[in-house]
């Protein structure tokens, strides 16, 4: 469906306008920038320098990092939930959990201990809602993640929540070790080739760094705010 | 509320700001804590100012081309289903807004900070017209429940109140009975507004920066406020000054950058969120409809003209963390959302030099905004500018300093009235000069050594000197 615009013209002339020339509708092409100062950060590193970056600034971010590999993976998660005070665990539908052999932690194990577990759903309309707003943990995959920053990304869809990853009490994102990279120039990088390549940018593309937090009240910094209270980084080594 | 806050006059303002010593501390604090963060932050990188001057060029290229990207952003964003309104003015962007709420029958609305809808009064249309209008970040939201206080800063609004007065608020508002350590207070906040985002008819947003070339644009935060809004109501409005936009993502991530570190000293905060367009089909959050409305509201008179590198701002708040004058009085005393250097920039040019011809002046023009700026606005030269401009086009000097420069006009323009002039001026001002100083002026004088010392005259004056010099010095 497409939108609609309104008011334009008029608006636009009066920049033009102000511009001291005629409005331009066409011909301005990607600039050619005299500096590039994104494309030095980190452009050396391994993928192993990449990793212990990341841990490096996840301490800064109040956000806990566990390195593990395919193997381990179920037990590792596993682990973490538990520290976490354990469900209800709201997750997306995304077939890479069972490709990563969570299946039977999230579709037996943890039902059988009695944690309650829900996928999202997009059949289920608003319960999918209701079931993120009363979780204990989110978990979601990071598509792209930057050392620099210690940021998971993540793509919206409609197996994938966006609420997911913000109305549970606490999140833990999953990170292939293959997703990191320097820092956003390359995530930004790789949005603009996906859009170019003719595929339609997610609706909402997150940017994530470590729990919500707010330094509102006389500049003290309060972990947990609108979004979660904790996170926690979990590194897959699939390299 | 509108750009204006307060009903006082300039130097009513600045006394109260002067005389609040628990918000002068605080800023003082603030500025010395976010400035160091801030300075980490920027020199990690190692070559902040080919940062600086890539951040400059973006801007000045967009702004030399924004009709060509704001005609392409908003066919992007119509392309993905959004409704694009362009305002020409603030009671445009009210009216359309107003227009969305009641054909919705909107009861509540829920909003992420923005200083654009602050600058059109966007709040007070809502409430009028019977919508109730919820403040999410939580600085604004504690200015919201104390009646509206005004904010004073653009990063951290509510940085004048300490933490028991915003316990009281709390208290005398929300039946809130814990103690004032901030956890707790944000805690409770997290319980009052989760009830609001569930059950808000719409969700409204400002923009950091819009990216023409797919029609998105990008939210930064660190609460994750702004992500809940978005993703709960069934209808969003972003607004956005028409100059926030950038042509790709890859400039997005340079101007986001810069935005962070400068502003809080974090590499990114906790959320950047990048939305396009409604949300797609089959998805369970996200607003179902979604519109852009892109402001003007004077900016377009800006633009072309001697001030247009103050649009190139990207609101991070570094000259106001920065700003020696700022520190002493206090955001309040701007008597405009905008404040500090910026603000003293930005204001006379969006609301007239009738409302805020002080402000320029509220400056030493030491310069530290102009360095600290991620995107190079030469903020201290364009307060200078605006002196130039108060006092040769507009002709609004204060009475007190035309007669001044009328009698010195005068006297310097005759030999016999300036020698005159220069020999009583020791004696004359005798009465009101202790050692080398005059601490309590008359007349002209009266306005400057209210607040800080005026040197005397010498007592020989240089012509004297010269002559005696030229004699040897035997005189002396």
């Amino acid at each position: 469906m497409t939108g609609t615009i309104h008011n334009r013209e008029t608006f636009l002339s009066q920049i033009a306008s102000s511009l001291g020339r005629s409005r331009l509708s066409s011909g301005v092409t990607d600039p050619e920038w005299k500096h590039r100062p994104q494309d030095q950060v980190l452009q050396d590193a391994t993928p192993d320098e990449l990793v212990d970056i990341l841990k490096t600034q996840c301490l800064k971010i109040h956000t806990s990092l566990v390195i593990t590999d395919a193997k381990k993976l179920p037990e590792t998660l596993h682990e973490v939930v538990a520290n976490y005070g354990g469900g209800p665990i709201v997750t997306w539908k995304d077939e890479r959990f069972s490709k990563w052999g969570l299946e039977p932690l999230m579709k037996k194990e943890w039902p059988s201990q009695k944690l309650e577990v829900y996928e999202w759903d997009h059949t289920k309309g608003a319960e999918n809602i209701r079931q993120a707003e009363k979780a204990n943990v989110g978990i979601t995959i990071s598509e792209m993640t930057l050392a620099e920053s210690g940021t998971v990304v993540l793509f919206s869809d409609k197996d994938k929540g966006r609420t997911v990853s913000f109305l549970p009490a606490t999140y833990i994102a999953l990170v292939p070790k293959s997703t990191i990279v320097p820092r956003i120039t390359q995530a930004a990088r790789k949005l603009r080739e996906l859009h170019h390549s003719g595929k339609q940018v997610a609706s909402c593309v997150n940017f994530i760094t470590g729990p919500s937090n707010s330094a509102d009240i006389e500049l003290n910094l309060v972990v947990g705010v609108h979004g979660p209270v904790k996170a926690t980084y979990i590194v897959i080594d699939d390299l | 509320m509108a750009m204006k806050i307060g009903t006082d006059h300039f130097k009513e303002r600045v006394e109260h700001g002067i005389n609040d010593s628990f918000m002068r501390g605080a800023v003082a604090g603030a500025q010395n804590s976010m400035g160091v963060r801030r300075q980490t932050a920027t020199e990690e990188l190692g070559n902040w100012e080919e940062w600086r001057s890539h951040g400059e060029e973006i801007r000045q290229h967009v702004l030399a081309n924004l009709d060509y990207y704001l005609e392409q952003l908003s066919e992007n964003v119509a392309k993905r289903g959004g409704h694009v309104f362009f305002a020409q003015t603030a009671e445009q962007a009210n009216d359309y807004i107003k227009g969305v709420v009641t054909k919705k029958n909107a009861k509540k609305v829920v909003k992420a900070k923005s200083m654009v809808t602050e600058e059109i009064s966007l709040n007070k249309t809502l409430e009028e017209a019977g919508c109730s209008v919820v403040e999410t970040d939580l600085g604004e939201y504690i200015l919201q429940v104390d009646d509206h206080d005004p904010p004073s800063h653009i990063v951290v609004p509510a940085l004048h109140k300490n933490k028991e007065q915003i316990r009281d608020v709390f208290t005398k508002k929300l039946g809130y009975q814990k103690t004032e350590k901030p956890e707790e207070l944000a805690w409770h906040a997290r319980e009052m507004l989760r009830q609001e985002y569930l059950t808000a008819d719409i969700g409204i947003t400002g923009c950091n920066f819009a990216v023409a070339e797919t029609g998105s644009f990008s939210l930064v935060t660190n609460e994750g406020n702004a992500d809940l809004v978005t993703s709960l109501p069934k209808t969003q409005i972003t607004v956005m000054g028409m100059e926030r936009l950038v042509p790709t993502f890859e400039e997005m991530e340079v101007l986001v950058s810069l935005l962070t570190r400068s502003a809080v000293g974090q590499k990114l905060t906790s959320y950047i969120t990048v939305l396009t367009g409604p949300r797609e089909e089959h998805d369970v959050d996200g607003p179902e409809e979604f519109h852009l409305v892109i402001v003007d509201n004077g900016r377009s008179k800006i633009l072309g003209g001697e001030f247009q590198s103050v649009l190139q701002c990207i609101r991070c708040a570094a000259c106001i963390n920065v700003c020696p004058v700022y520190r002493h009085v206090g955001g309040h005393s701007y008597g405009s959302i905008y404040s500090g250097p910026i603000g003293a920039v930005l204001s006379p040019l969006l609301g007239g030099y009738d409302e805020y011809k002080e402000l320029p002046y509220a400056s030493t023009l030491c310069g530290a905004c102009t360095d600290v700026c991620p995107v190079k606005i030469p903020l201290h030269q364009l307060l200078h500018k605006h002196r130039q401009v108060i006092v040769e086009q507009e002709g609004k000097a204060p009475i007190s300093e035309k007669l001044v420069m009328k009698a010195y006009g005068l006297g310097a323009a005759s030999p016999m009235l300036y020698k005159l002039g220069t020999k009583i001026a020791p004696a004359a001002m005798n009465p009101f000069t202790v050692g080398d100083r005059i601490s309590k002026g008359p007349g002209p004088l009266k306005a400057w050594t209210e607040i800080r010392e005026f040197p005397a005259p010498n007592k020989e004056r240089f012509r004297d000197w010269f002559k005696n010099r030229e004699k040897g010095g035997k005189e002396s």
